[in-house]
C-alpha cells in the first residue's frame, strides 16, 4: 500500500512539469501581454518606455529563459510576483481569494448532498411514479436554468422587493463593529442567494446519479435477500441498499476536490463576491501571466491529489477493490 | 466655494473677541452651515490597481487617488487651471521656465509637512528609468527641476511645452515615505499617504476601500464623513444594491437612465445628473487602402451616415453627434467646421464621381469590376460600439456599400489588426484631455507599428499645426491653431467623428451641495454635505 502511494506520487511529478510546461506556452501564445493595458492606446506612453516596460517583465527574453525562471521560483515554492499594476506575490492574492471559495463550494456540494441524496434515492424507489416525473422535471430545470438570470431574480425579488436578504458583497457596512456572533449570521445571511443559486444548477448531476446508483443496487441479489429475510422496506432501502449505492459518490467527491478552489467568474461577478474565479479571470483578461500559472499549478496539484485520495479512500469502503 | 470661505471668516469675526465657547457658535451658524457627518458608498466597477499615483493607470485607482491626493494644480469647475498645492506660479517670458510657489500649511496624512522637495522628489520618480511608469515622457521634456527654498518649485524645458502646465496636475508624492525604497515594492500601494481631502483607512481586496475625511485638509475638513468604495464588477448588480439603497452614487447606462429610472419611487430617493462626457467615438478608415484613399468617397460615406439617429439609437439621446476631436462647448472645440447632412442621394452621386456605379445590378457599387465592401472592426464588450457598427452597416448598405462587422477581443484586436494598420475601418473612442494637444494621434510620425496615428493619417498643414499647437502657451492663439486643425479634419474626413456620449451619474437625494458644472459634478465633493435629519451612517 505504502509503495504504492510512493509510486504515484512519484508519477506525479513528470506530469505536473508537463502540464506546467504546456500551460506556460498556450498562456504566451495568446495575443497580448500584460504591459499592453498601461501603454496600448494610450498617447502619453512612447515606444522607448513600452520596451523599458517590457524588459522590467523579462517579456524580452526569450520564452525559454521565461519558463526557466519561473520554473526555478517554483522549486523554492515561489509563484512570484503578479504582473499587474500592484505587483504583490501571487501566492498573497490567492490565499486572500481562497478561504471565501472553498467556503462556498463547501456549503454549496453540502447542500447539493443533503438535498440531491434523499431526491435520487426517493426516485429510484418511487420509480416513474408522479413524484420522479416532478424532481426530474425540476432538477433539469434548475440545470438549465442561467446562474446570471436566475441570480439577478432573485436579487431583485429579495433583496429590493422584499428587502429580505442583501444583495451583493459578502459583509454588510458596518460589519466590524458587530459582535463575533452577528458576524457569522452576517455572513451566512449574505450567503443565503449565492449557495442557493450555485446549488441549484448542481442538483442534477447529483440526483441522477444516485438515482441511477441506487436502481443498479436495489437489482441485486442481496437486496433480494434482505427482502426474503423480511426485512421492512425501510432497513432494506437505508441500510442495505444505501450504503452501497453511495460508494461511487466518493470517486465524485474526490474529482471535485480541484472544483473547490475554482470559482465561476458569471456567479462571482453578479455577486460581487471575491473569489478565484473573478481572480482567475482577470488575471487571463491582464495577461498576468504569474498569476495564471500559480493558479493553473495549484489546480493541477489538486486535481492529482485529489485523484489518488479518491482512490485510496475508494479502497478502504469497498474491501474488493483494496484486495486487488 | 469662495462664499463659503467668506461665509466662515464672517462668523469668526463676530464671535472672534468674545471668548465665546466653540458650541454656542456652531449653533449660531447652524442654520447656513452645513453639517458633518454620515457616509458616502459608490460603486465601482472594477478593484483598483494601485494607490500610488505614478504606477497607476486605471480609472478605479485614480479615483480614489484623486480623493487622497493632490497636484501643484488642479482644473476648476469650468475646467479652467487653478492652484491646489501651489497658491501661484509664473511663467518667465520665454515660456521655459515655471516657477510654482507652494502653500505652507499643507501637512501629510501622517502630521509631516509637505515641501518643495516631495515635489523634486515626484518629479525624479517620474523620470527614473526604474520606475515602470506610464507617464514619463512628458517629464522628460524637463532639463532642469530645483526646489530654491521649501515652498518654491522651479522646472525650466529645453523649449516652450504647452501642455507643460496640465503635467504638474500629478498627484504629489511623500518622499519622507519613499525616499531610497523601491517604489513597486512600498506598502504605499496599498495603503496611501497623501495631502488629499480623505485619508485612507483600509481596504479590503475585492470589496470596499474606505476613506475618512481629513480634518486637518487644508481647505477646510469635508463634511461627508467616510467614503467607501464598493467594488461590484457587473452593472446590473450595481443597479440593483443602488435601488436597495447599498449605495450612493454611480454612473447610470443609457438605458437605465432612459428606461428604469424614470418613475417616481426612483426620483423622490435619487437624483439624476447628465453632462458630456470626455470622450468622442468615430469610425476611422485605413487611409492605407486604396478603397479610402479618394477624399469623395469619404465624404460620401460621412454623408451616407445619420450621426442623430446613432445617438437616438445607441445611447438612447444621451449624448451628441460630433464633429471634430474636442467637446463641444469648451475652447478648443471649433463649431464651424464643414458638416456632411444625412443625404443617401448625395453620397451616392459623390461614390458616382469617384468611380463607383452598380454595373452588374447586384446592389453593390462596383469599380473596375471589384465590388465596395469592407469590413469594419471593434472590439468585444462594448455594446454601444457594436450596435453604432451594425446601424453603419445597414446605412451603408442603402447607399451600395456591403459592410462586414467584426467583434474581437481587446488584445486581439490591437495586436492583429490595429498595430499591425490590418483593417479597412474601425470604431473605436478617444479620451478627451481638456489640453487639445493631439500630436500622438495626428501627426504623420505617429504612423509607425504599435503608434496612435494608425489609420495612416497625413497631411503637412496638420503637421505643422500641430507642432506649433504644442509650444504655443496663448489659448487665443491655440484656439486659432486648433480651430484650422478641426476644419482640415472636417474636409478630409480621415474619421467620421460620430457622437460624445454623456455621462449619467445618480446621487441620492439626502446629499446636499452638489454643483453640476461642465467638469461634471465632482469638483467639489469636499463641500457635499448631509443635513443632521438625513443623516443615514451615524459611524
Amino acid at each position: 500500500m505504502f509503495a504504492q502511494i510512493t509510486k504515484r506520487l512519484i508519477m506525479m511529478v513528470p506530469l505536473l512539469l508537463g502540464i506546467t510546461l504546456i500551460s506556460f506556452v498556450v498562456i504566451h501564445l495568446a495575443p497580448g501581454e500584460p504591459t499592453d493595458l498601461q501603454t496600448q492606446l494610450n498617447p502619453e506612453v512612447s515606444s522607448e518606455l513600452r520596451e523599458r516596460l517590457r524588459a522590467q517583465y523579462d517579456l524580452d527574453k526569450p520564452l525559454i529563459v521565461q519558463y526557466g525562471k519561473w520554473l526555478g521560483r517554483l522549486a523554492h515554492l515561489d509563484f512570484g510576483e503578479s504582473f499587474v499594476q500592484d505587483r504583490r506575490p501571487v501566492a498573497e492574492k490567492i490565499a486572500e481569494r481562497l478561504p471565501v471559495t472553498i467556503m462556498i463550494n463547501l456549503l454549496s456540494i453540502g447542500l447539493i448532498l443533503l438535498i440531491a441524496i434523499p431526491l435520487g434515492v426517493l426516485s429510484a424507489v418511487r420509480r416513474n411514479s408522479l413524484f420522479d416525473r416532478f424532481t426530474t422535471v425540476f432538477v433539469f430545470i434548475g440545470f438549465a436554468t442561467p446562474s446570471f438570470w436566475l441570480a439577478l431574480l432573485l436579487m431583485d425579488f429579495f433583496g429590493v422587493r422584499l428587502g429580505l436578504f442583501p444583495i451583493a458583497g459578502l459583509k454588510s457596512l458596518g460589519h466590524e463593529y458587530l459582535s463575533f456572533g452577528r458576524q457569522i449570521a452576517d455572513v451566512l445571511h449574505h450567503l443565503v442567494l449565492p449557495v442557493f443559486v450555485s446549488a441549484f444548477g448542481g442538483l442534477a448531476g447529483f440526483s441522477r446519479y444516485m438515482r441511477g446508483n441506487m436502481l443498479e443496487v436495489v437489482r441485486q441479489d442481496y437486496i433480494l435477500t434482505a427482502r426474503a429475510k423480511g426485512l421492512s422496506e425501510w432497513v432494506v432501502i437505508y441500510r442495505h441498499a444505501l450504503h452501497n449505492a453511495l460508494l461511487p459518490v466518493i470517486t465524485i467527491l474526490g474529482l471535485s476536490v480541484p472544483g473547490l478552489i475554482g470559482g465561476s467568474v458569471i456567479f462571482e461577478t453578479i455577486f460581487a463576491i471575491p473569489g478565484m474565479g473573478k481572480l482567475f479571470y482577470d488575471g487571463v483578461m491582464m495577461r498576468d501571466y504569474p498569476l495564471i500559472m500559480g493558479v493553473l499549478v495549484i489546480g493541477a496539484v489538486l486535481t492529482l491529489v485529489g485523484n489518488l485520495i479518491a482512490d485510496l479512500a475508494y479502497a478502504m469502503a469497498d474491501p474488493r477493490i483494496r484486495r486487488r | 466655494m469662495y462664499l463659503f470661505y467668506i461665509l466662515l471668516f464672517g462668523v469668526s469675526l463676530l464671535f472672534g473677541c468674545d471668548h465665546q465657547p466653540p458650541a454656542m457658535v456652531e449653533e449660531g451658524a447652524v442654520a447656513q452651515r452645513p453639517d458633518y457627518g454620515d457616509t458616502l458608498l459608490m460603486g465601482s466597477i472594477g478593484e483598483p490597481s494601485n494607490l500610488l499615483p505614478v504606477l497607476a493607470s486605471d480609472s478605479a485607482s485614480s479615483d480614489i487617488n484623486g480623493l487622497v491626493y493632490n497636484g501643484l494644480l488642479r482644473y476648476d469647475k469650468n475646467l479652467q487651471l487653478e492652484g491646489e498645492l501651489a497658491r501661484s506660479w509664473d511663467i518667465s517670458p520665454d515660456n521655459l521656465t515655471i516657477t510654482f510657489h507652494l502653500r505652507n500649511d499643507v501637512r501629510w496624512h501622517d502630521g509631516h509637512p509637505l515641501t518643495a522637495d516631495d515635489v523634486l522628489f515626484t518629479y525624479r520618480l517620474l523620470v527614473d528609468p526604474a520606475v515602470p511608469t506610464a507617464y514619463a515622457d512628458r517629464y522628460l521634456q524637463v532639463v532642469k527641476a530645483e526646489a530654491p527654498d521649501p515652498f518654491t518649485f522651479r522646472v525650466t524645458y529645453g523649449q516652450p511645452l504647452a501642455s507643460a502646465l496640465v503635467s504638474w496636475m500629478f498627484p504629489i508624492h511623500p518622499k519622507h515615505l519613499l525616499e531610497g525604497q523601491d517604489v513597486t515594492r512600498s506598502p504605499l500601494a496599498r495603503r496611501p499617504v497623501g495631502t488629499g481631502p480623505y485619508r485612507f483607512m483600509e481596504w479590503k481586496s475585492g470589496e470596499k476601500v474606505v476613506l475618512e475625511a481629513n480634518a486637518d485638509y487644508f481647505e477646510g475638513k469635508p463634511y461627508i464623513h467616510r467614503v467607501v468604495y464598493r467594488i461590484i464588477p457587473d452593472p446590473s448588480t450595481m443597479f440593483l444594491e443602488l435601488r436597495s439603497g447599498g449605495l450612493d452614487l454611480m454612473g447610470l447606462t443609457p438605458l437605465q437612465y432612459a428606461r428604469q429610472t424614470d418613475n417616481l419611487a426612483f426620483k423622490r430617493r435619487f437624483e439624476k445628473y447628465r453632462y458630456l462626457d470626455f470622450s468622442y467615438t468615430y469610425l476611422g478608415f485605413n487611409l492605407r487602402r486604396p478603397l479610402f484613399q479618394d477624399v469623395r468617397v469619404r465624404r460620401a460615406l460621412a454623408h451616407a451616415l445619420n450621426k442623430q439617429e446613432l445617438v437616438d439609437g445607441v445611447l438612447l439621446g444621451l449624448g451628441t453627434a460630433t464633429t471634430g476631436p474636442y467637446k463641444p462647448g469648451t475652447w478648443p472645440h471649433n463649431p464651424h467646421v464643414k458638416t456632411y447632412e444625412y443625404n443617401p442621394a448625395k453620397a451616392r452621386t459623390l461614390l458616382a464621381e469617384a468611380g463607383w456605379q452598380d454595373t452588374d445590378g447586384d446592389g453593390i457599387l462596383d469599380r473596375d469590376g471589384r465590388p465596395f465592401a469592407f469590413t469594419i472592426v471593434t472590439n468585444q464588450g462594448n455594446d454601444a460600439r457594436t450596435k453604432s457598427g451594425e446601424i453603419i452597416q445597414r446605412r451603408l448598405q442603402e447607399v451600395g456599400i456591403s459592410v462586414k462587422l467584426r467583434v474581437i477581443e481587446w488584445a486581439s484586436f490591437i495586436k492583429e489588426f490595429i498595430n499591425p494598420g490590418d483593417f479597412d475601418a474601425t470604431i473605436l473612442a478617444w479620451t478627451i484631455t481638456p489640453d487639445p494637444d493631439a500630436y500622438a494621434v495626428w501627426h504623420s510620425s505617429k504612423t509607425g507599428e504599435g503608434e496612435l496615428n494608425f489609420i495612416g493619417f497625413k497631411n503637412a498643414e496638420v503637421d505643422r499645426l500641430l507642432e506649433e499647437g504644442r509650444h504655443t502657451l496663448d489659448q487665443d492663439q491655440r484656439k486659432r491653431i486648433y480651430g484650422r486643425f478641426q476644419e482640415i479634419l472636417a474636409e478630409q474626413q480621415p474619421y467620421i467623428f460620430l457622437y460624445v456620449p454623456e455621462s449619467l451619474p445618480v446621487v441620492a437625494k439626502r446629499f446636499h451641495g452638489i454643483d453640476p458644472a461642465p467638469a461634471g459634478i465632482m469638483h467639489n465633493f469636499i463641500h457635499w454635505y448631509v443635513p443632521n435629519d438625513q443623516q443615514k451612517y451615524q459611524r
